[in-house]
């Protein structure tokens, strides 16, 4: 039930295969001690009190006591190797799946999803750290504990030690059932409990629909319904759970009962001393109890079993879009783009997102792609970062197959705004300097100025250290954009890509912006893709996408002439008296 | 022997793994009015009054049988040791004679044991004895077992009834908070209340409580025991408790400061995760994979001494106690072993003294680790209080009746409003609009352009002023009535898990299939809707990521279209949309508007020009309203806005 847990355990625990194993060493110490205390308490009463030895009783005590200050150290000196196992596999988990995440391709992101690869990387771990801990202290202790108290009870007397043959197996069976029933249990529990929570969440977020249409009781009815159907499942579960621990309990007492009983008549027959009887019963205790431990702390492990399969499923996730193993270094970096033939199609998607695109991106000239949403725009630019790889054709930067460049080398080249213009947590230059450590204020300046930032920017606390919050919330949409701009300024790159990133600029903003951006990019090759048709008109091309298609390949005048998408298109957004 | 508890119960917390040994979860919230909050959980669970009375009753009966049972199986130890004695000696004798025979030949340690022995010299086990006394321990620990799996099993139906009941009330309560509410506090913490809160009331009750209770009962009824076998090693006993109460919180207290860093670092941790996995593409193209990497070994590296600390600290708490239980057990041994030897004790009491001792010392941690789950439980219930005592939306006025056929005449009459006190926004505002009339709401992103659906809808109240619906004021009208006049289509295009249909026969009760699909066809969703596999039966997940931003927002049309209502309130901003979509959102709500009063809130310049008015906002403030042509000559807020947002872009296309 736990092979996932185990196969990702078994890698990231070798290197620590010192510690764990101290650990063991350790536990095995203090098992054994721990179970020869109730031997010497046997000595106790057999020899010291049966006989009248008072002495004896004291020397042993004396014993015993040492034994108990050395078992105290040995399991402090334990925890210390354990933890440091457990905590070390968990801290190099999260740089596994870190670093594992980082080579990830923009597939590969959308198909986990960013919030469940940060839970993953955090939360997950944490699961699986714990159980290491637990299994390395307490679970590892279980299994020594039972076969040490096996083989003293066996020595101290055969017959009883038969009670073990039944106990031991009831106990399993209890226990055993308890699982099977619940863990199914738990898993719809969770389920029910994620229901509940969705629908909350939607009547918090849609309350304004769900008022204006007066649906509460319909609402209503739907919450009634998950309500009822998660405490069902609740109440079910918990009722297994109450029962799991009289049964045990029922289960050792009954068990100390019996050892009495049965003891009795061996005690009595004189094949066995008094004190052999009570130290029998305390290792029963003692077996009994590191089992019962053991068990609660298993009810840890489909947990963590959860969380190692999806860690395991982003560790086992390659990339496809990796280095190539001999890369070619293009002669020169111009930022010159070239789409070949370029077929693209998503992996399982029935029709190709883009179908024999072919089209020359030159340096020097701005190209603008538009068209609807479904015909490709965004995937024609995510193409060229390798974000995904064409299914045919190719796509050239600097002449060279961008599948055959280093990805760093390919990345250099490109400068790209995307269409969620994201800012990080820092400063206003940390996240500037994004494109480039060694650049100086008054370059960063300048990149302001280009993207029309540079006068927000000076009236914001700081100005250049102004704290930007994480994702960029504390400045407005537009301010956002004009950043990630600036920031693509910065970088300096050859080849520019716009994705619809003028949208929350007003129309101002946006041909002032553009016109400066003309004379930065003047040797650059630039690629616009954008909803707004005032944002593109005056690109020196313009790409009409429809369906993956090229319908229409000119400027705004010639386009307006002779191609119908595209007219329908301005139409639609400048109103009718344009056309 | 009994050991009722280990530390960690196999029946504790289903589920929840962030609360081994107590303190490695999150910090806990702190309660502002612990008492006044407990007092008002118990309050909540006064329907439950007999069953709890009966749980505690069991509770009772179990721990009392529990406590007893050791002393049961001493007394059977007792038995089997005289029985072992007393083969020894010669039979035909009496116990006195037996002891003044033992000390004539010099064994007085003996005979002063014998003297405290119930023994009958030549006689072995008396197994009919032992027989009746272990089947009385059978009895005992199978009462106490039944009693407990009885006590668990009502209280499971306690805690999950009155959470059931918190749940409702929460739910129900969100239907009554006015939407200022909802607007003034982050969704994310209104969420948390009645989801993450409420599981934790639930935890705190199903095991919290009727754990604290047995625990209690069980520290009181072994010590109990314990000074009624032995005073004297009662008190060595509890020599050690408050030695491990201190221990424990010498180390908690170090410990808790460690956990509290492993939050801290946990939380940087994650939000340079966040920050990077959400960034991915742009760490990619701007090479900084490499930056990021050793930025995240930091923090990791952070978070890792940090754990390390609080779980070696935290480690170290159970070997501690063990040591000292130990301790006590060696002692208990010695002590007990010299007084049974004394004649001052017997072997079976020493025996059921050590099972006493080991059943003391586990309680008392675990009250301490109930009373963290208790605290945590009372934060969280109290959070729920909170959003229970709300303030609630002003009731219907009393006597309000439905209207008849409206036609759609809306009248604003010197209405005046703001959000906050010292923030005056609409004053003395007066509209009048025909049936079919359309009203275009502009100005900049930010304007608060909503402020208005919020007015016409009753989401808020007016501070001033009336708003008619063909002449009755909305404020004598139930809230529904005047939802029920409104159709409408925000930005926001809220979905719902659920299918399709199920999303657009949101606009109207009992909607039939036919009615569904007509209002599908109207709104341009039928097409794309039967490309889908599952077509009407698609279910939209969460987030409803399988369609486009545009095919969402038709959605929302064909739900308004289904409502049928006079008068409408449309958003036109259609971002992320792309054209084709957009020329069908057009079209769409242009067919929806016809004969329909409208409200929309306008991006298109011919929606704006032939409105019939146009009331232009900004700061959050009404600043100008007319026709578009009053508004232009006006020269003024509108003029200046027309100029900048929409006469360049036409212009530029005119070249």
């Amino acid at each position: 039930m736990a092979q996932v847990l185990i196969r990702l355990l078994r890698s990231f625990v070798r290197p620590y295969t010192r510690e764990v194993a101290i650990v063991v060493v350790l536990v095995v110490i203090q098992s054994v001690a721990n179970l020869y205390l109730p031997n010497l308490n046997a000595d106790i009463i057999n020899n010291g009190v049966a006989k009248g030895d008072l002495g004896y009783i004291w020397r042993t005590g004396g014993v015993m006591l040492g034994i108990t200050v050395i078992l105290g150290l040995l399991s402090i000196v334990a925890v210390y190797w354990a933890s440091l196992a457990a905590i070390g596999v968990g801290r190099d988990l999260r740089a596994a799946v870190f670093r594992q995440v980082q080579s990830f391709s923009a597939h590969d992101m959308n198909r986990l999803g960013t919030a469940s690869l940060i839970t993953r990387n955090t939360n997950d771990v944490q699961q699986v750290q714990l159980v290491l801990q637990i299994a390395l202290t307490i679970l590892a202790a279980a299994p020594i504990m039972a076969v040490g108290g096996v083989v003293m009870a066996l020595r101290e007397d055969v017959p009883l030690s038969s009670l073990l043959v039944v106990v031991v197996p009831l106990l399993a069976a209890v226990v055993g059932l308890m699982f099977v029933n619940a863990i199914p249990l738990f898993r719809s529990m969770q389920g029910k409990i994620d229901r509940i929570n969705q629908v909350l969440r939607e009547q918090i977020t849609g309350v304004r629909v769900i008022r204006a249409f007066r649906r509460n009781q319909y609402e209503r009815g739907r919450f009634e319904v998950a309500n009822a159907d998660l405490t069902n499942t609740a109440l079910t579960v918990n009722r297994i759970f109450v029962l799991a621990l009289p049964a045990l309990m029922g289960i050792m007492n009954l068990t100390a009962v019996a050892v009495l009983w049965f003891g009795g008549h061996l005690v009595d027959s004189g094949e066995m001393p008094i004190g052999n009887l009570t130290a029998f019963m305390q290792y029963i205790i003692q077996i009994l109890f590191s089992v019962m431990m053991a068990v609660a702390m298993v009810i840890l492990v489909p947990r963590a079993e959860a969380s190692a399969a999806r860690i395991l499923e982003v560790l086992d996730t390659q990339s496809e879009i990796v280095d190539p193993r001999e890369p070619v270094d293009p002669p020169e970096t111009t930022g010159h783009i070239e789409f070949r033939g370029v077929t693209f199609g998503y992996p399982g998607g029935e029709k190709p997102v883009l179908t024999e695109l072919s089209f020359d991106l030159p340096p020097g000239q701005t190209t603008a792609i538009i068209g609807g949403t479904g015909s490709g725009k965004t995937t024609v630019l995510n193409l060229i970062p390798r974000f995904f790889d064409v299914t045919s054709g190719e796509v050239l930067v600097d002449g060279v197959d961008v599948r055959r460049q280093s990805l760093e080398r390919l990345w250099s080249t490109l400068g790209i705004v995307p269409q969620r213009a994201y800012l990080f947590k820092g400063t206003v230059a940390e996240n500037l300097r994004f494109g480039g450590d060694g650049v100086t204020d008054e370059e960063l300046w300048h990149a302001l100025e280009v993207a029309q930032a540079r006068e927000f920017v000076e009236k914001m606390p700081g100005q250049l250290e102004a704290p930007i919050d994480q994702g960029g919330t504390n400045v407005s949409g537009g301010q956002r954009q004009r950043l990630a701009i600036a920031r693509a300024i910065v970088k300096r790159p050859s080849a520019y890509l716009f994705d619809d990133c003028f949208s929350a600029l007003d129309a101002g903003t946006d041909s002032r912006l553009r016109a400066a951006l003309a004379a930065e990019t003047k040797q650059a090759t630039v690629v616009i893709v954008a909803q707004r048709v005032s944002t593109i008109m005056h690109a020196d091309r313009i790409v009409v996408l429809d369906e993956g298609r090229i319908v229409g390949l000119g400027t705004h005048a010639e386009l307006m002439a002779d191609c119908e998408p595209y007219r329908e298109i301005v139409e639609s957004q400048l109103g009718e008296r344009v056309a | 022997m009994s050991s009722r508890g280990p530390a960690v119960r196999p029946g504790g917390r289903p589920g929840a793994g962030g609360g081994w040994m107590g303190m490695g979860g999150p910090p806990a919230g702190k309660t502002k009015d612990a008492r006044k909050t407990l007092r008002r959980l118990v309050g909540r669970l006064r329907p439950e009054a007999t069953w709890i009375v009966l749980v505690t009753l069991l509770g009772s009966a179990s721990v009392a049988f529990a406590v007893i049972g050791p002393k049961i199986l001493g007394n059977a130890t007792n038995v089997i040791f005289n029985g072992v004695v007393g083969k020894s000696l010669p039979a035909g004798m009496t116990k006195a004679q037996a002891i003044a025979l033992l000390r004539a030949h010099g064994r007085g340690q003996i005979a002063q044991m014998l003297s405290g022995m119930d023994v009958r010299p030549g006689r072995g086990i008396d197994f009919n004895m032992l027989g009746d006394i272990l089947l009385l321990a059978v009895a005992v620990y199978a009462l106490s077992s039944a009693f407990t799996w009885m006590q668990g099993y009502i209280m499971a139906g306690v805690a999950q009834r009155t959470v059931y009941g918190l749940r409702r009330d929460v739910e129900g309560k969100l239907a009554k908070l006015p939407l200022k509410y909802f607007d003034s506090h982050p969704h994310g913490d209104i969420l948390s209340r009645v989801t993450n809160d409420i599981d934790n009331v639930a935890t705190t009750l199903q095991q919290g409580l009727s754990q604290l209770l047995t625990s209690g009962l069980t520290v009181i009824g072994v010590l109990a025991m314990m000074l009624w076998i032995s005073p004297l090693l009662a008190v060595i006993s509890l020599i050690t408790v408050p030695l491990s109460i201190v221990v424990t919180l010498v180390i908690a207290r170090r410990s808790q400061k460690e956990f509290a860093a492993q939050w801290r670092w946990t939380g940087s941790l994650n939000g340079h995760v966040e920050q990077m996995h959400t960034g991915h593409a742009l760490v990619q193209v701007f090479g900084r994979r490499k930056q990021a990497m050793e930025e995240f070994e930091r923090h990791n590296a952070q978070l890792y001494s940090a754990s390390f600390r609080a779980q070696f600290l935290s480690g170290i708490i159970q070997p501690a106690m063990q040591f000292l239980a130990n301790l006590n057990y060696v002692a208990i041994a010695v002590i007990g072993g010299y007084r049974v030897a004394s004649g001052t004790m017997t072997l079976g009491d020493v025996q059921a003294f050590i099972s006493y001792s080991r059943q003391f010392t586990m309680p008392i941690t675990q009250i301490a680790g109930q009373m963290n789950l208790l605290q945590s439980g009372l934060a969280s219930a109290e959070r729920v209080f909170e959003l229970l005592d709300a303030e609630e939306e002003t009731a219907d006025a009393a006597g309000a009746v439905g209207l008849p056929d409206l036609t759609g005449r809306v009248a604003l009459e010197h209405v005046a409003f703001r959000y906050e006190p010292d923030k005056p926004l609409i004053s003395d505002f007066n509209l009048e609009v025909q049936p079919g009339q359309t009203i275009a709401i502009v100005g900049p992103t930010g304007a608060g352009k909503t402020t208005i659906v919020n007015l016409l809808m009753r989401f808020y109240e007016l501070d001033s002023g009336r708003i008619c619906l063909d002449g009755v004021d909305e404020h004598d009208l139930p809230r529904d009535e005047v939802r029920r006049a409104f159709g409408m289509v925000l930005q926001d295009t809220w979905l719902f898990a659920g299918t399709i249909r199920d999303n657009i026969a949101y606009g109207k009760d009992g909607a039939t299939d036919e009615e569904v699909i007509a209002a599908a066809q109207a709104a341009h969703v039928d097409p794309f809707v039967r490309t889908l596999p599952s077509g009407y039966n698609t279910v939209l997940d969460d987030e409803a990521s399988d369609l486009s931003s545009g095919q969402r927002q038709l959605l929302t049309i064909a739900r308004a279209f289904l409502a049928d209502a006079p008068i409408l309130i449309l958003d036109e901003a259609t971002s992320n949309v792309d054209t084709r979509t957009e020329v069908l959102i057009q079209t769409a709500m242009a067919r929806l508007r016809r004969g329909r009063t409208s409200f929309v809130i306008a991006h298109r310049l011919s929606t704006i020009r032939n409105a019939d008015t146009i009331v232009a906002m900004d700061g959050g403030r009404i600043v100008e309203s007319g026709t578009h042509e009053e508004l232009l000559a006006r020269k003024g807020f509108y003029h200046e806005l027309y100029n900048s947002q929409f006469t360049e872009a036409m212009v530029e296309a005119q070249i």
